[in-house]
């Protein structure tokens, strides 16, 4: 069963690392960059590539434990994507492809979240001029992530403690057992919520227009190499993609026709 | 029987059981104490399989939980979470107590007996139709429990029940919780109500930083002030007032309100009253 604990992957520890100390922007650029790269490229070695290019990033990190826990959280998700991308005409390397362009996101977004602080993300997004409560509702819904992940933990024990087999029946069914799952875990955050608005209404949420903040970012020379990095890279990239055709290993090879739904 | 031996459990790399060794009879009624993060939730959790041990074993009737599934273990052992919204999801109360004897297969028949019982018994079948979303913290509270005792399960485990009750929920629930163990349940619960567990009188175990520190008849572990500031407890308010008053005569080791009156009335009937 998908473990619940895959979403420590996007929960952010406080640690000393070069990586946790650049500033907010460079990071979401990285990230930004291999979203960008994901979706230009469809060849599975270049997504081989940008996946494995993330792991000296990882372990500088010293974050290696919890990104593994999110890159097995999303394999079984990665799986379905190859198994649907397989059954339904595509070719094996195509479906690898794409399985390998859903872990490379996995693996970009959960390095950016492991390593900056929902604090840091706020001050960002005010920098680039985003409204503080669409900025806050952001921060807050990260912040809330590891938190509704856990909550679910607990319903899914709850529900199993009254006999509720979630691998029991034919898939239709196995959808339906998370009915008793997610129905608790939606009232619960729309009850989460209100008590959240009401306790930030109490505290004079939103009254002052003009915010000042105590913290106040500022670009260093390391953030500023990192983002020039990141661009070229993306314009490394661009380059590549239209001006040189990359040697395709896809083969071919596809499941019969026979199989096809 | 519930048989705990050598049980270590571990979050992560965070221990939390470190070595607990207990068993639990049929038909006995024990209360689970302890500080917040002690491990309480976490021994219970072992008894119906849904953690498993990273060392050790438990038993359940002989039967280890490593061996079977929860499923199985649940119709043995009926175990209430501590926040009732955590499992509520029917449109109406009678489907959310229906909802566990739907999963071990019973037929429609033996359902609506049942239910109808329970619902009977903890005084909520007024709210038989309605949505369990609807009804109050407490009244949510006994649906949980309905639900989980609507499978007749031998051992059951309740997780901080007092919580969110008012006083006359609270009596009614201390009724049926002695009379569902009257009739050879075996009753744990999990809770720092030491008022309650007074009033239940149950055996205490005590549970400090993932040990047992202590396992005894509530009143050798409640009157025993050191160890249940080490469990960060309060005694109860009975026994406060009696050390309160210990220099006057009064014994501290008094924990109830009957044992008070007791020793209250034979003082006041050796004092000898003087006109003023």
């Amino acid at each position: 069963m998908l473990s619940i604990r895959m979403f420590e992957g996007f929960k952010f520890k406080q640690r000393k690392t070069p990586i946790h100390r650049l500033d907010p922007r460079p990071k979401f650029m990285i990230a930004l960059t291999i979203f960008a790269l994901s979706l230009i490229f469809a060849n599975v070695m270049v997504f081989l590539l940008l996946f494995l290019a993330q792991l000296p990033l990882v372990c500088i990190s010293r974050s290696v434990r919890r990104w593994l826990g999110s890159i097995k959280g999303g394999a079984i998700l990665a799986a379905m994507i190859f198994v649907m991308n397989f059954l339904t005409g595509s070719t094996l390397v195509f479906s690898a492809t794409m399985t390998l362009r859903f872990l490379v996101l996995v693996s970009a977004f959960s390095l950016f979240f492991m390593t900056t602080s929902p604090d840091d993300l706020g001050l960002a997004l005010e920098k680039a001029r985003v409204p503080y409560t669409l900025s806050f509702t952001f921060t807050m819904a990260v912040r809330l992530v590891p938190t509704i992940a856990l909550e679910a933990q607990t319903i899914i024990d709850a529900q199993r403690s009254r006999g509720l087999e979630m691998e029991r029946g034919n898939l239709i069914q196995r959808i339906r057992n998370y009915i008793p799952i997610l129905i608790p875990l939606i009232v619960s955050a729309i009850r989460r919520s209100t008590e959240l608005a009401e306790a930030l209404e109490s505290r004079a949420f939103g009254v002052t227009k003009d915010r000042e903040s105590l913290v106040e970012l500022r670009m260093k020379l390391s953030d500023y190499a990192t983002v020039i990095i990141a661009l070229a890279v993306l314009a490394i990239g661009i380059y590549v993609q239209l001006l040189i055709t990359l040697p395709s290993l896809d083969t071919g090879i596809k499941m019969p026709a026979l199989w096809k739904f | 029987m519930i048989e705990v031996r050598g049980l270590h459990f571990s979050y992560d790399r965070d221990e939390v059981l470190r070595g607990v060794n207990t068993t639990i009879s049929d038909g006995e009624f024990v209360a689970i104490m302890g500080e917040n993060g002690a491990g309480k939730t976490t021994l219970v959790k072992h008894f119906n399989g849904l953690l498993k041990p990273t060392k050790g074993e438990v038993t359940i009737d002989g039967v280890s939980t490593k061996k079977t599934t929860v499923a199985n273990l649940s119709r043995k052992v009926g175990l209430v979470f501590q926040n009732p919204d955590h499992q509520l999801f029917s449109e109406t109360v009678f489907q959310e107590v229906a909802f566990s004897m739907k999963n071990f297969g019973y037929s429609e028949e033996v359902i609506k007996k049942r239910v109808d019982f329970i619902l009977e018994t903890l005084d909520l079948s007024s709210y038989a139709d309605s949505s369990p979303f609807m009804l109050s913290g407490g009244e949510r509270k006994r649906v949980a429990l309905a639900s989980v005792l609507v499978s007749d399960p031998k051992h059951i485990v309740l997780d901080e029940p007092t919580i969110g009750q008012d006083f006359q929920q609270k009596d009614k629930l201390r009724n049926f919780i002695i009379q569902m163990n009257a009739q050879g349940r075996t009753v744990v619960i999990v809770t720092h109500d030491v008022e309650f567990v007074v009033d239940c009188k149950p055996r205490v175990i005590l549970v400090s930083g993932g040990h047992i520190i202590a396992d005894g008849t509530y009143y050798e572990v409640l009157s025993d002030t050191a160890l249940i500031q080490k469990a960060s407890l309060t005694s109860p308010q009975i026994a406060m007032l009696m050390l309160s008053l210990k220099d006057l005569g009064f014994n501290p080791k008094i924990l109830d309100i009957y044992q008070a009156k007791a020793d209250l009335e034979q003082r006041l009937s050796n004092v000898v009253y003087k006109d003023v």
